[in-house]
């Protein structure tokens, strides 16, 4: 595949809320996630990878080359039967001749030149045939951490009206049930990412597959909106390009340039413009730039 | 052969037990086959395969327990297939329909230095001397590139690597001594389409774990 990034990339990603609860935790009767010895927010990594997909899949309408593989119903324009791109399929594979290991690349490879998902964070296809059905994709984003610790509030709200007559009558008519809600008043997250040129070339992750990640990455919560989630958005996305494919710096080592401050004499943020965000751009590696998309 | 160290460290970190991998629980600590892989998300070729020797733990063992949803299925490549002949078809998941939640208990704020060793293998061609791969791996180390980010057991852990000199003063493993039981080695591919796992008694001694090598009778299958 020729149309392959060429470069490697590292990248962190800063994202904020403002009342609302960026990722609710199952085990916590979906309260925000919180470290519980720090006290710092966390967002899963598949929690941000589930938004990517919908961005791509909602821009894109979910057709080949962009389909999307792990769909959220919400985000579904299914056409129950899709045309995919016409492969111009080699008819040797069927003479019987190559069977079993060939198709099963064959498909991997198709998989990942129509879905996007697939062809940027991979996939797990046919574990039967024990270690030959996987594919990596070459990006790979960390959990996302507070900057500083957030609190957790909890509003109970009522509703005007209950979902079935027993209830009603149970409340003689008053109709009115309540509920709960939990926000974090504000919370700045850094999330960390990698984009390996060596798995891009396994599975054909493209330029145009990485912009549209960066663009992704950017937009993903204006296309997001919820009741829970309150208002969050992408602040900053700082993308370290390495001239080499294998890289020229460690990662850890770039990622310290970002920093995220607070400004003096701010003890609670509540706000982006509580901080200071810095990208220190002095004596970079040599091989290694600074984009910020 | 030569010895090469790496410090990797990292927030979070997984190494399932396999006993426990629906709901994963992880090992203690790093297990050879994790750290295996770290090396050769650095360096790897079919002419080289690498041993890790010693594995010494450098930050306290601590805990965190996370939920996530995830999913509950694989593509099935027979649909793949009937896909691809027809030019049509719905393969998609609905992650409603899909949905498992599963608990899972990882590592915090790990921190290892792990010594390993790579020898040439029957695969090697004429030009392959381990002088190559070894500076190839020194090069790339140093200057932190790698094939692939390399993490700590599961991919949304990603590791800081370092190149240690072995001759530099270094910071000292934690003082803990622990019988780890039973742990995973490695996994042998003699038979690629039917991998064994193999296992070891992992003990912990002055946070220092020294690994037998891969043919010693302390690994079992």
């Amino acid at each position: 595949m020729s149309n392959c990034i060429q470069n490697r990339y590292d990248f962190v990603l800063l994202f904020d809320v403002q009342d609302g609860n960026p990722n609710g935790d199952p085990d916590a009767g979906n309260l925000p996630r919180v470290d519980a010895e720090t006290g710092k927010g966390l967002v899963t990594d598949v929690c941000l990878k589930r938004k990517v997909r919908n961005y791509v899949g909602l821009k894109h309408g979910e057709k080949p080359p962009y389909e999307i593989y792990v769909k959220e119903k919400a985000v579904l324009t299914n056409q129950q039967e899709k045309a995919y791109i016409a492969l111009g399929l080699d008819p040797k594979g069927k003479d019987g001749k190559r069977k079993g290991g060939d198709d099963v690349d064959k498909a991997r490879d198709w998989m990942c030149r129509n879905f996007f998902d697939i062809r940027t964070f991979g996939a797990v296809m046919g574990l039967k045939e024990a270690n030959c059905g996987q594919v990596r994709g070459p990006v790979q984003i960390t959990f996302a951490r507070s900057v500083d610790p957030v609190v957790t509030l909890e509003h109970s709200i009522t509703r005007m009206a209950v979902a079935t007559e027993a209830e009603a009558e149970k409340q003689d008519g008053d109709n009115r049930t309540m509920g709960r809600k939990f926000t974090v008043p504000y919370g700045l997250y850094v999330a960390h990412g990698f984009v390996s040129a060596s798995l891009a070339g396994q599975t054909g992750f493209s330029e145009g597959d990485l912009s549209l990640l960066w663009e992704s990455l950017n937009n993903m919560f204006e296309h997001d909106r919820s009741a829970a989630r309150g208002m969050m958005a992408t602040r900053k996305l700082v993308v370290f390009k390495h001239e080499s494919n294998m890289g020229n710096a460690p990662a850890h080592v770039l990622f310290d340039r970002v920093q995220a401050e607070l400004k003096d004499g701010v003890t609670a943020p509540r706000s982006f413009a509580d901080y200071d965000i810095s990208v220190n751009s002095d004596n970079l590696p040599s091989g290694v730039t600074i984009l910020e998309v | 052969m030569k010895n090469f160290c790496l410090e990797v460290w990292g927030d979070f970190a997984c190494f399932t037990r396999p006993e426990m991998k629906v709901e994963r629980v992880s090992y203690d600590v790093i297990t050879p086959s994790s750290a295996r892989a770290i090396f050769e998300a650095i360096l790897w070729k079919p002419a080289i395969r690498w041993h890790v020797r010693r594995i010494e733990v450098l930050a306290p063992i601590k805990w965190i327990n996370v939920r996530r949803n995830e999913v509950g299925a694989v593509i099935s490549e027979r649909n793949v297939k009937t896909a691809m002949n027809q030019g049509k078809g719905n393969l998609g998941l609905n992650i409603e329909e899909e949905r498992q939640q599963r608990a899972s208990l990882f590592l915090r704020d790990v921190k290892y230095r792990i010594h390993a060793a790579f020898e040439m293998t029957d695969k090697a061609g004429d030009g392959d001397t381990s002088v190559k791969f070894s500076e190839m791996f020194e090069r790339r180390a140093s200057k932190g590139q790698c094939f692939n980010q390399p993490y700590l057991g599961c991919r949304e852990f990603s590791a800081n690597f370092k190149l240690v000199n072995p001759k530099e003063e270094t910071a000292p493993s934690i003082s803990e001594c622990r019988d780890l039981g039973w742990m995973l080695y490695d996994l042998d591919y003699g038979d690629p389409k039917d991998p064994k796992p193999l296992f070891f008694r992992a003990e912990l001694k002055n946070g220092v774990i020294e690994v037998p090598a891969f043919d010693s009778e302390e690994v079992r299958g």
